[in-house]
Formats: structure tokens, C-alpha cells, sequence
């Protein structure tokens, strides 16, 4: 425990103090170090917009679906958009996007770093006088931090229309009445609770993962438990952190 | 505070190095010099705490008492900062080369340079070139390291720790998992290392054939003490059992029956080294 503890916090340390550097402008990054954050920009956003965009297309069917199937009994239909909207925006879009990254990147980033540290990659590193966390968990955290918020704007965007266009074709609901329903009732304070949300997912997944993957002993068997373990307790402290967000967005409204 | 005294090829003191994880104690009261310019074999079976030793020089493993000095720097008295300014004074060959997976060979001996210098892409482009050349994989400056041998990999790994021309130059098991001809191949490459770049070279290893091609100087660990020290010649002739053993490459009953004073049954003559297959 205390080892995990203080691979942990060396994580969080080394990370506060490339963002310290980064912030004060005492560091500039050579074009190598700035080519992998692109790639890693590009590798955890670009190359996930598939896969999100279909999940959160199903999700939006899926509760323009069960809102239809509750609301038609009561004559109230065209509140589909708003069940639709708000769960997509304030709940679903955030919750899916990071279980997404958690299961695509933050497994990806435990395996890399694990294998890394049991081939000694990272003591290499280290002895080169280059800082590993700045090298490898740098930017990874950087692509998380800017890409989840993204992903889940992307989501709630793409769950939004789902739902509308199935809502109009399926439902026999006016689209317009639909996107106008959404537009008055949604608020800006509720998209940004999500992107709040989902920024504190991308930093927990990058965090549990980088942790776990520099804990790698020896062994591939070590690699997939760490792995494992990576996206188990990354699902895990996402639940957590969402309780707390929503807890603290309804103490506060 | 590198320039300070005699930081080019210095000597690599220890000072009642003990090193352990919890209660259990890798390397117990190491003393000794290795010294400036020479090739150092730190020597021992499996296990013995060689590896540890060596990754104390790197300071990657905390000590738990004692001191170790590079010339007149004490690598564990130093902030953070400047033990990775320190760092890149020292070259170091992994066990399997530990080349980064996904950069193709060329990347991975420029890292170094890109890290820790100012050059420019294609100066850095004629240093990579040169350091590959140095080791004869020049033609492989595109491939990556899974489509390299063992061997390659491990030459590879010595052009990478040669790339920012160190004061001290660590090899891990060098000739580990390597044919005859690829080891003594490396062993002479290591010779050459150390004719022509003014470095202290430390390496670990329990390959008796390198030990009698390269070795200036002799530690023998076991169990985490040491039990010699000293020039080859003065090992030839010691007469510790393990070290008789280890030497002599006894099986186990044989040895017993030299630690208990016979000294015959067999045993290869400590005085004639077994033969290398370097020619």
C-alpha cells in the first residue's frame, strides 16, 4: 500500500510540476516531446470520435425509447427531449465518454508503461536524464485532460440528435418541436457540470493508469493484472467522483 | 559541479554500501574502488546483488547506509536536479538493451542527444549515424528493435549509451543470451570502447569468457557480500571455495571436496583461465 501510495504521488507530483513549468513558460518542450502530446491528442480524441459517437447515438435511442414508452401513457411526448437532453448531457454523455477512454486509453496506458518499466524502458529513461513522467505520463494527461471534456461535447451532441432523429421519424414527434424543447430547457450550467464531470474522469483514468502501469514488476502476467486492475479501479473511482459531482450539483442549484 | 575535479573517466568509490528492502538485506558493507579509466567486472552468480550494485552507481536504488562517489560528486547527496544532470555522464547497456519499442533505432540513439543538446536535426542525424557505425548498425538506423537479434539489440543499447560520449559507461549482463561469437564479439567491442573514448567502464556479469577478455579490475560478490576484490591474476590464484568454484565451473559435490582441501578430482588449473573463444 505504501508503495502504491508513493508511485502515486510521485505521479501527481511530477505531473504538478510539468504543469507548473508549462504555466510559467520556464520549460519549452523540444518538437520530439511536443510530436507525442499531438499524437496522444490525436490517438485518445480523433481516433475514439467513432466509437463514442455510436454509443452515444444508441444512448440517445435508447432513452428517447424509454421516455417514449412512460410519456405516451401520460399524453406528454414531447417531453422526450428534455429526459433525453438532460440525462444525455448532465449524466450519460460524461459517464460513457470515460468508460470508453478508461477501457481504450486507460488500459492502453497501463499495458505501455508496464511493459515499458519490466523491459527497464523506464529506468532507461531515467538514466538518460529524462524525466519519465514528463516523457510518458506527460502527455497522456494532457490529451486526457483536453480530450475528454471534447469527446463528451461531441457525445452530447451526437446524443441529442440521435434521439431527435429517431424521435421524428420513429415517435412521430415534430423534430422541431424536439430541438425546441431541448434549447428551452437545457441550461448552460448543465452542459458545463458535465464537462466539470468529465474533466475530473480524464484526470482519475490517467492518474490509475500511470500509476499501475509504473507499479509493474516483472512478468507478463504483471501487465494484465495491472491492467486489470487499472480499468476496474478507474470504473470504480468514476462512480465515486460522479456521486460526488452530483451530490455537489444539487446542494448547489 | 561535473566539472569539478577529475570528472573525465573517474574513478567510482563505494563506502559501506548496504543496500536491502525491508528486512531483507541485497548487499552487506561494500568497500571499494573501482578505478578511473580501467574496465571494472563485477562478478557473481545469479542473484548475488550485481545488478542492485550497479543500479546504486545509477542511483535507482536508495542505500541504507554508506556512500558512493563519482570522482568527487556524491551520487546520493545530491538534489533531484542534479542527479539528472549527472545522469547524462553515464552511458548504461540494459540487460536486453531496454531500446524504446515503438522508435525505430535511429530515434532511440537520438534521444539522448535531443534531450540534452542543442543540435540541430541533421547534425543529430550525423552523430546517430556515427554512434551506429561505432557498433556496426549503421544500415539499421530505420529498423525497429523487435527486428533486431539479441545481439543487435544489445549493441544498439551500447550506441545509445555512447551517445552523449559518457564519463562512465555501465553494461548489465552484456553477453547474457548471446552465442560465443556474438559475446566475444561484444567483448571486443567494449575493448575498443575503452582504447578509443576515455571512460570508466563497469560491467556485470557471470560470463567467465568476457571476465578473461575484458576485466581490468575484479569484484566477486555472493550473497550480497563481497568477497574479492582486486586484478584478475590475484583471482587466479585465490583460494575462496566459492570463488574456486565459480572459477573452476565445479559442479557442486566436486567443490565440496576442494573446500575441504583436496584440490584435485578434476578441477580445471585456476593458473590456465579457460580459453575464450575471442581469437
Amino acid at each position: 500500500m505504501r508503495e502504491v501510495l508513493g508511485v502515486f504521488l510521485d505521479v501527481v507530483n511530477g505531473l504538478v510540476h510539468c504543469l507548473w513549468l508549462s504555466v510559467t513558460r520556464k520549460y519549452h518542450s523540444k518538437p520530439y516531446q511536443r510530436e507525442r502530446t499531438w499524437d496522444h491528442l490525436s490517438w485518445v480524441g480523433a481516433d475514439s470520435l467513432p466509437i463514442v459517437s455510436i454509443i452515444s447515438g444508441c444512448t440517445g435511442i435508447i432513452l428517447a425509447l424509454q421516455a417514449a414508452m412512460q410519456l405516451e401513457k401520460v399524453g406528454a411526448l414531447s417531453y422526450v427531449a428534455n429526459l433525453v437532453g438532460f440525462s444525455i448531457v448532465t449524466e450519460l454523455g460524461p459517464l460513457l465518454t470515460a468508460l470508453i477512454l478508461a477501457g481504450r486509453a486507460g488500459a492502453a496506458f497501463t499495458a505501455e508503461i508496464a511493459t515499458m518499466k519490466i523491459s527497464e524502458e523506464v529506468d532507461a529513461l531515467s538514466v538518460m536524464g529524462i524525466d519519465p513522467i514528463r516523457f510518458l505520463v506527460w502527455p497522456k494527461f494532457a490529451a486526457m485532460l483536453v480530450m475528454t471534456p471534447l469527446l463528451t461535447l461531441w457525445a452530447d451532441f451526437v446524443g441529442i440528435m440521435a434521439g431527435g432523429i429517431f424521435s421524428a421519424t420513429a415517435l412521430g414527434l415534430s423534430g422541431k418541436v424536439y430541438f425546441e424543447q431541448t434549447a428551452t430547457f437545457l441550461q448552460v450550467s448543465d452542459v458545463m457540470s458535465g464537462l466539470v464531470k468529465s474533466a475530473a474522469f480524464g484526470m482519475a483514468i490517467t492518474l490509475i493508469s500511470c500509476t499501475q502501469g509504473l507499479l509493474a514488476r516483472e512478468g507478463a502476467a504483471d501487465v494484465g493484472r495491472r491492467t486489470t486492475m487499472a480499468v476496474v479501479q478507474s470504473i470504480f473511482v468514476m462512480i465515486l467522483l460522479d456521486l460526488f459531482f452530483t451530490a455537489l450539483n444539487y446542494i448547489l442549484r | 559541479m561535473q566539472q569539478k575535479g577529475r570528472f573525465f573517466a573517474p574513478e567510482i568509490v563505494l563506502q559501506n554500501v548496504t543496500v536491502g528492502y525491508g528486512d531483507r538485506t541485497v548487499l552487506e558493507n561494500i568497500t571499494t574502488v573501482l578505478p578511473a579509466g580501467k574496465i571494472s567486472v563485477i562478478l557473481g552468480g545469479s542473484g548475488c546483488g550485481k545488478s542492485t550494485l550497479l543500479r546504486n552507481i545509477l542511483g535507482l536504488v536508495s542505500l541504507k547506509s554508506g556512500t558512493i562517489r563519482l570522482g568527487d560528486v556524491d551520487l546520493y547527496g545530491m538534489t533531484d536536479q542534479e542527479a539528472m544532470a549527472m545522469r547524462r555522464r553515464l552511458g548504461v547497456l540494459f540487460q536486453d538493451g531496454a531500446l524504446l519499442g515503438s522508435m525505430p533505432l535511429g530515434q532511440n540513439v537520438a534521444m539522448p542527444l535531443r534531450e540534452h543538446t542543442a543540435l540541430d536535426e541533421g547534425m543529430i542525424e550525423e552523430v546517430v549515424r556515427m554512434k551506429l557505425k561505432l557498433v556496426g548498425l549503421e544500415p539499421f538506423v530505420h529498423y525497429f528493435p523487435r527486428q533486431l537479434s539479441g545481439g543487435m539489440r544489445k549493441r544498439a543499447g551500447l550506441a545509445r549509451a555512447m551517445a552523449l560520449d559518457p564519463a562512465i559507461l555501465l553494461c548489465d549482463e552484456p553477453t547474457s543470451g548471446l552465442d560465443p561469437i556474438t559475446s566475444a564479439d561484444l567483448d571486443q567491442l567494449i575493448l575498443e570502447l575503452k582504447a578509443t573514448f576515455p571512460m570508466t567502464i563497469v560491467v556485470v556479469t557471470h560470463d567467465l569468457d568476457s571476465l578473461f577478455t575484458i576485466a581490468d579490475f575484479v569484484v566477486v560478490l555472493d550473497k550480497g557480500k563481497m568477497l574479492f576484490q582486486g586484478s584478475l591474476e590475484a583471482l587466479k590464484i585465490n583460494t575462496d571455495p566459492f570463488i574456486v568454484r565459480f572459477l573452476g565451473r565445479m559442479p557442486t559435490r566436486e567443490s565440496r571436496v576442494i573446500a575441504g582441501g583436496a584440490g584435485v578430482g578434476g578441477r580445471a588449473s585456476l593458473a590456465s583461465p579457460p580459453e575464450t573463444t575471442l581469437t
